[in-house]
């Protein structure tokens, strides 16, 4: 009885093992794929590789990922991975392209738990151009980015208030932390400061936060 | 037992939907458009016809007294190799039902199947009952994810039936579910008594 019992499950920790083996490549790649493709869709113009250049900030526990986008070294914008925690049905996480000047680029909703049909239609919602919906193409710096019960720009969605300000939370966590990133980037380097220099209101979002380079080294602007 | 009759014992007269009433969780949980509940079926069907042959396979040799931990062991492998080529070769599917894919261990329809057939047939007739039973679960939640894609937001298989205003959001929801399934399931009863 125990001899046949412990057989099965010898065997079967083998097949898994080896299972797990196979895939787990496939597995990483697959991941490694589709963060890619996010940072893609949302990110201006690029040709470095942001994955190895990204930096990740951790503010008020939250853990947000900057991918810089540089075309022929020169920094274009970048994709902000941000999450919240006040959604409506637990976390939101969010994707944000934002051009060199801060201005939204375009946006995606990686993961969420919103109702579907209410909170979910924020996939589309913040991008649909009716009334004060989009937060395409729009500067959070002179944007309230808040819905407009709350004395914002931005129209709410229908029905689901909770989830647009989650939503608008994850957005300007994103450009808090995008903003002090270019600030940092940039304080190495003289020349560029004055292009960033009056738009690093935000950064007190974030301060308190700390910065970790995936390489391990000072983030330089060349 | 006709070959056939096995099919079809699995798929109308004991359909585990809306027959037998089991795995409720998942036919609940993943309903929410037709082509999640297909998926859901579909996966559920794979590890059903691979469960029903190995332990029909190995019946033989497990004593009585291990056989419960044995059929979970058997099922438990078959769910994670599922969930990981689904995680390694179809992401997107796996972004969708990833929650639900664990849960296929303790679905009691493939323990039940495994206890109530595959332990007291052989390896092919059990083949054909877990094909039998995977369609007939298949079915049951496209068709029940298909009911309440329409009635919740007009579309099936995501093409519009008619526009998402008037559709009652409530039957994409958790409740909708449970009155989806009812109203369903005495149908099908309806239908049977005829």
């Amino acid at each position: 009885m125990i001899v046949v019992l412990t057989l099965i499950t010898a065997l079967v920790g083998a097949i898994l093992g080896s299972v797990y083996q196979l895939t787990a490549e496939p597995i990483a790649l697959a991941n490694a794929k589709a963060q890619e493709e996010a940072i893609r869709e949302v990110a201006p113009q690029f040709d470095n590789n942001p994955i190895a250049e990204s930096d990740t900030i951790i503010s008020n526990g939250l853990e947000i990922v900057v991918y810089p986008a540089k075309l022929g070294g020169v920094a274009t914008g970048a994709a902000v991975k941000a999450p919240t925690k006040s959604g409506f049905n637990g976390e939101i996480v969010v994707m944000v392209g934002f051009e060199k000047d801060g201005t939204i680029r375009e946006y995606r909703v990686l993961s969420h738990g919103e109702t579907p049909g209410l909170g979910a239609k924020m996939e589309q919602w913040f991008r649909t151009d009716k009334n004060r919906q989009s937060i395409l193409g729009k500067n959070p710096a002179n944007t309230d980015m808040s819905v407009t019960k709350d004395g914002g720009e931005i129209d709410a969605i229908t029905a689901s208030t909770i989830t647009s300000r989650a939503f608008l939370q994850a957005i300007k966590t994103a450009y808090a932390a995008y903003m002090q990133e270019s600030v940092d980037a940039v304080s190495g380097s003289s020349t560029q400061t004055d292009a960033i220099s009056g738009s690093t209101t935000q950064t007190d979002a974030v301060s308190g936060s700390t910065i970790n380079n995936n390489n391990g080294e000072e983030v330089t602007n060349e | 037992m006709n070959k056939l009759k096995i099919i079809l014992n699995g798929i109308i007269t004991e359909n585990p939907t809306f027959v037998l009433l089991l795995g409720m969780c998942p036919t609940l949980g993943t309903t929410s458009s037709a082509i999640n509940g297909m998926s859901m079926g579909l996966a559920t069907m794979f590890v059903l016809m691979c469960s029903n042959v190995v332990i029909s396979a190995v019946k033989d040799v497990i004593p009585d007294k291990v056989r419960i931990p044995s059929f979970v062991v058997i099922i438990a492998a078959f769910v994670t190799v599922l969930q990981l080529c689904m995680q390694a070769y179809l992401p997107e599917l796996y972004k969708s039902l990833g929650l639900f894919i664990p849960l296929i261990v303790v679905n009691c329809i493939i323990l039940g199947r495994a206890e109530a057939f595959a332990a007291k047939h052989n390896p092919f007739d059990s083949l054909l009952d877990g094909i039998g039973i995977g369609l007939g679960f298949t079915l049951a939640l496209t068709l029940l994810g298909g009911v309440r894609e329409l009635l919740g937001t007009g579309k099936i298989f995501n093409l519009t039936i008619f526009p998402e205003e008037y559709g009652a959001l409530a039957f994409v929801l958790a409740p909708g579910a449970f009155i989806a399934l009812g109203l369903l399931i005495a149908f099908v009863n309806k239908l049977k008594t005829k």
